[in-house]
């Protein structure tokens, strides 16, 4: 596992968000045991405690669970993946319209350049 | 807490208003902070800011002008000596010595050296028993001091600039170790002015400027609050110089 840092911001935000990344993604499968907080922090190079307060984040939003004398899984949820990928992709979105007003686009307008942009795309491919 | 029989007090260690003086220089004045257990704590500083005399007023081997130090609720003497393991910016080896004899050298004077943990660490380090400490590099021997300090069973270990004079590759090796070889009861406070290769095995950070604590917070709240590295904070903190 390597994940490229910034160190502007908070290391266990960007653990968190490489995990659920990776269980969108289906790279973690919901019921997969995910490492113990020493081999993370050692493959990471960062502090233990750091990869503690990641799981501890992840536990209370009930995206892991803990076994006790087994170590941590994946939430079985499917239903708990689902809203993760939902709650990304808001960010995303809200990220991006935030971007688009900024340039000074509208509502309409928004969704008309997503439309053709997401047209194109799919052009493109349609070529191939 | 209880630790190896003593007061029953939670921080490891207690600074409270120490100021120290080397006859008409100011080297710390007036530093109060606490350490917890199981952390490793970023000790911040340019130099000649005050981070070595700190550590040489925890370690009990220079004495404040005023102030108290304790560690687990002891004053800083002899009863701390076993508590704390101190790794000083000048090697302790002599040049005769050979990597085994060193290891030797280090179980006589400790009683909490731990041989078979020195030798596990020598291996990751790629040192090994028959290397002469005269004919190793600066970041060999930062290695070999490394592995010395932390193969003693401390509660406090005091790395004074171990990234000094390293080369990248030797420092990400040292940072390897570190976060390898690190027991996660005791904590260990790490002095240094290369901020950046090392921020991300920092619990907490102090920064100490002309000798006065300038800041001290757990680094993941103060990446919240600032939106900035620690090296960005430090570089702002002594821009002011």
């Amino acid at each position: 596992m390597t994940i490229e840092f910034d160190n502007n911001l908070p290391i266990y935000i960007q653990i968190m968000n490489y995990i659920k990344g990776e269980i969108v993604t289906g790279k973690l499968k919901p019921g997969d045991k995910i490492p113990s907080v020493r081999e993370l922090a050692s493959d990471l190079q960062i502090n233990p405690n750091t990869v503690q307060r990641t799981f501890q984040e992840l536990e209370r939003e009930t995206i892991v669970e803990t076994r006790r004398g087994m170590g941590r899984y994946v939430t079985s949820e499917e239903g708990r993946i689902m809203t993760i990928k939902k709650e990304m992709a808001k960010d995303v979105l809200d990220r991006f319209i935030r971007g688009m007003r900024e340039l000074g686009f509208q509502g309409e307008d928004i969704v008309a350049a997503v439309a053709e942009s997401v047209g194109h795309e799919d052009a493109e491919k349609g070529d191939v | 807490m209880q630790k190896k029989g003593m007061y029953s007090v939670e921080d490891i260690l207690q600074i409270q208003q120490v100021s120290k003086k080397y006859w008409s220089k100011q080297a710390v004045r007036d530093i109060s902070f606490t350490l917890g257990p199981g952390k490793i704590i970023g000790l911040l500083g340019s130099n000649g800011s005050g981070k070595t005399t700190i550590m040489k007023m925890i370690a009990g081997l220079a004495q404040p002008t005023s102030g108290k130090i304790a560690v687990y609720g002891n004053p800083v003497g002899v009863e701390t000596k076993s508590l704390i393991s101190f790794m000083p910016d000048q090697p302790l080896t002599e040049s005769w010595m050979t990597v085994g004899d060193a290891l030797r050298f280090y179980s006589d004077f400790f009683a909490d050296f731990d041989q078979a943990k020195a030798e596990r660490m020598l291996d990751f380090m790629k040192l090994s028993l028959a290397d002469k400490v005269r004919s190793l590099s600066k970041g060999m021997s930062e290695r070999l001091q490394l592995t010395l300090a932390l193969s003693r069973k401390a509660s406090l270990y005091l790395l004074d600039e171990p990234l000094g004079g390293v080369d990248p590759v030797a420092r990400t090796r040292i940072l390897n170790a570190l976060v390898e070889f690190y027991e996660e009861d005791s904590s260990i406070l790490i002095s240094t002015h290369l901020v950046s290769d090392i921020e991300r095995i920092f619990d907490e950070v102090i920064m100490v400027k002309n000798g006065e604590m300038v800041m001290h917070g757990n680094v993941e709240e103060l990446r919240l609050q600032h939106g900035k590295s620690m090296d960005e904070l430090f570089r702002e903190v002594f821009a002011e110089c």
